[in-house]
């Protein structure tokens, strides 16, 4: 919708696009192991642009062989150093690779968003600043481990087997990889099929920042790769951010054996908005909970929960809003909501985007022109949507919303806790009380109140019952790294 | 059947023996089944029937463990500490009686029961002491780079399962389950199956200290049979293996994965040793809240 007139301001907004040529991409990537860069023996495969489904470059594979290779070389590397190597030694790398980060920030930027389909705005502002600052806040741990709560003489792990979904590829890797290099493990991580290009770069700058070789091991691949990660007897400690079903199956398939797990799933949050909350501050707050990164986000707030007195205005404001929203070219600064990340993807969304029409929701969108080519779909809204509605229930990990409506504090936090997932929750009142006697009382992980979608390497991330177990950020995030 | 521990004031005086039940939501049913099985000394001596608990049974403690979280989970930390103190108090009042049904239970020395059912008690005052620490402990206030304030604390995980260590009849379960309900969460646990009858007492010094009833429930019977359908229980949010060995925990937690349970499975168990903080942080979930700073 970049050019499209908005007749209520007379505004038009001219193309502002970054350009792809910033990105610096290469026609072919591989893996990198044991500080080497080669190609992998699996398939080659293209990753594609999700905004126009042009190939942006060849991927070689891992395979299992590669597993092999890559597990070993972390264990050379344990054994070799990198477990007993001063905390103030290895503080100083991860320094360096914070300090990297942020030098090539606008080429990881747009690298980010050709491959993922996500807004620049949000790569740019979000995902790689946050990156970086990731990597700063756990340097500052290594040399003070003693310090964190975990035993006067807390220990690494071993090797860490990490897998990370295509939702944040660049960030979730340095969630990944930072606590576990701080505390003094070693890393083979699987980024995303879709999405394997920042993790590349990143494994550029770790090899530029003269980490010793076999330290970090990135292993682009698809989910057998993944398995056979996670499967490896050499490898001590998982780390898994993704479905919830692929969690369970990882969780199974290491069932007392040992091995240390720590899982980020799924989720389906409520963002619960009150009858005294500011509601335009609760439109912004509602908007950036389900249409940031297209609703490719864990934690979305996707069930919007609102108090009956207020329910057709908020709805009218919102709609309001939304019209606002341009969809398009991810490269394009002006752009609110980006590409699907992939056909599969796409595929998912209008599935439970229909069954939501099926089971007799009021479905809504914009007027919103789609590009002709690449994996779009429009912000949508769905209201009169009962509990047990499929819309309700499953993440649609998409840009959809259902509304819900609720009479009392104890019937929202009813709903709100009525799901088997319990990553996060958003309340929006201006009653403080109130604040902290349903913060108290959701089941999440996560509570914003009176914002939504906030993320800080201090603060601990991670979910309540079936979103996962074990916490990512801030001090509690290294437990996940330390043997005790 | 009576216990070595049946002393009667005078030798013609006929005792009066105690029928050793389950506890389940505060009361003392026995098995739904209508089963029992013979519990033995370590001679070989018959000590008591105890109740066999069935599938029903334990689904029936769930319920209760479920009902009674919010009521527990929402007391004050100073509350549940008073309650964990009130329950040494009960036990130091019947200290005799518990270090005779230990010492039949396990033979050995009359002063090895003793300082057991010391360690016991201790146990209970050290975890009182921790329900309203705990969180100054494991939560803070986090720094982030922004206008927010945000702040961290651990919060109990819901009803938890546990299989009590199999040997220490009495230190062994209170080090199991003292700590999953010192932070504020609901316990469904499998006594020793070969030695369950000084924690079938230990329920009634639990019914008499204001613990809520469902708070804790205790089955005995067997491991073997029960375990799975808490291991599976969807309504069970934490599974604590300690009783199981080895060999033995690779199904349950396998089946514990079903609604992403969290299982604690500690390699060895030893009642001596510095509890820690382990056993609190296993059954706790951080949560983070944040909210804007502004005027």
């Amino acid at each position: 919708m970049t050019e499209i007139a908005k007749p209520e301001t007379g505004f038009v907004y001219a193309p502002a696009p970054e350009s792809a040529g910033i990105a610096r991409l290469k026609p072919s990537y591989g893996i990198f192991v044991g500080g080497e860069f080669r190609p992998g023996r699996g398939e080659a495969v293209k990753t594609v642009n999700p905004a126009n489904e042009e190939p942006l470059a060849e991927v070689a594979e891992a395979n299992a062989a590669d597993v092999e290779d890559a597990v070993a070389a972390a264990r050379a590397a344990y054994d070799g150093g990198w477990s007993t190597l001063p905390g103030s030694a290895r503080a100083k790398y991860l320094f360096r690779i914070a300090r990297a980060i942020q030098e090539r920030a606008r080429e990881l930027a747009v690298l980010e968003s050709l491959d993922n389909g996500k807004p620049i705005r949000e790569s740019r502002d979000v995902d790689v600043p946050t990156a970086a600052a990731h990597f700063f806040y756990y340097a500052g741990w290594a040399d003070k481990l003693g310090y964190a709560g975990f035993g006067p003489d807390p220990r690494p792990i071993g090797v860490a087997g990490q897998v990370i979904p295509w939702n944040f590829p660049l960030l979730m890797a340095a969630w990944k990889i930072a606590p576990a290099l701080a505390a003094g493990n070693t890393v083979v991580l699987k980024p995303a099929e879709t999405t394997p290009l920042t993790a590349l770069v990143l494994a550029e700058i770790i090899a530029e920042c003269d980490l010793p070789p076999g330290v970090v091991n990135i292993l682009p691949g698809g989910p057998a790769v993944g398995r056979a990660v996670v499967e490896h007897p050499g490898v001590d400690k998982i780390a898994f951010t993704g479905s919830t079903a692929v969690g369970k199956q990882i969780q199974r398939s290491v069932a007392a054996s040992g091995k240390r797990v720590s899982l980020e799933l799924g989720g389906k949050a409520a963002n619960i908005v009150f009858d005294d909350a500011p509601l335009d501050q609760a439109v912004e707050g509602i908007v950036n909970g389900i249409f940031f990164n297209q609703g490719h986000v864990c934690c979305a707030g996707s069930r919007l929960l609102v108090q009956e007195s207020i329910h057709d205005e908020l709805v009218e404001s919102l709609r309001d809003r939304l019209a606002t929203l341009r969809l398009g070219d991810p490269l394009d600064k002006n752009t609110d909501i980006g590409a699907i990340n992939s056909a599969a993807q796409l595929a998912r969304i209008r599935e439970l985007s229909d069954s939501g029409v099926a089971e007799g929701a009021d479905r809504w969108s914009p007027e919103c022109t789609l590009p002709e080519r690449g994996f779009w779909f429009p912000p949508t809204v769905f209201t009169g949507v009962s509990q047990a509605s499929r819309i309700a229930r499953e993440e649609i990990f998409g840009p959809v919303l259902s509304v819900l409506t609720f009479r009392t504090p104890q019937e929202a936090v009813d709903k709100a806790n009525n799901t088997p997932y319990g990553l996060s929750a958003g309340i929006w009142t201006e009653k403080g009380s109130r604040i902290l006697w349903m913060a108290n009382r959701l089941r999440a992980g996560v509570v914003w109140a009176n914002t939504f979608n906030r993320f800080d390497p201090a603060s601990p991330f991670g979910g309540y019952k079936e979103s996962g177990f074990g916490r990512e950020g801030g001090r509690h995030g290294l437990e996940a790294y330390l043997a005790h | 059947m009576p216990t070595k521990s049946s002393k009667s004031a005078s030798a013609d005086r006929v005792a009066v023996r105690k029928t050793y039940k389950l506890y389940i939501g505060g009361a003392f049913p026995r098995s739904e089944s209508g089963r029992s099985y013979p519990v033995a000394g370590p001679s070989g001596e018959l000590l008591a029937h105890a109740a066999q608990a069935s599938r029903k049974d334990l689904r029936d403690a769930v319920v209760a463990a479920r009902a009674a979280f919010a009521g527990w989970s929402g007391a004050t930390a100073y509350n549940r500490g008073q309650i964990l103190y009130r329950i040494a108090e009960m036990m130091e009042g019947r200290h005799a009686q518990f270090s005779a049904e230990v010492q039949a239970a396990e033979g050995g020395s009359e002063a090895a029961a003793t300082a057991q059912v010391d360690a016991a008690i201790d146990r209970w005052v050290w975890y009182a002491g921790w329900t309203d620490k705990f969180a100054q402990v494991a939560g803070g206030s986090n720094p982030v780079a922004g206008p927010y304030f945000n702040f961290s604390l651990p919060e109990p995980a819901g009803v938890v399962g546990v299989i009590a260590p199999q040997q220490e009849s009495l230190l062994g379960f209170v080090s199991v389950v003292a700590p999953v309900i010192a932070t504020g969460n609901t316990v469904v646990v499998i006594a020793s199956q070969e030695r369950p009858l000084p924690a079938v007492s230990l329920a009634e010094a639990l019914a008499t200290s204001d613990l809520p009833g469902g708070v804790l429930n205790l089955l005995t019977g067997s491991v073997t049979e029960l375990a799975p359908w808490l291991a599976g229980h969807r309504d069970v949010n934490c599974l604590d293996l300690t009783g199981v060995p080895p060999a033995g925990r690779v199904p349950l937690a396998e089946a514990a994965a079903e609604n992403v349970k969290r299982v604690y499975s500690p390699p060895a168990f030893d009642a001596a040793a510095d509890p820690g903080l382990s056993r609190l942080t296993a059954f706790t979930e951080t949560k983070t809240v944040w909210h804007p700073m502004g005027v």
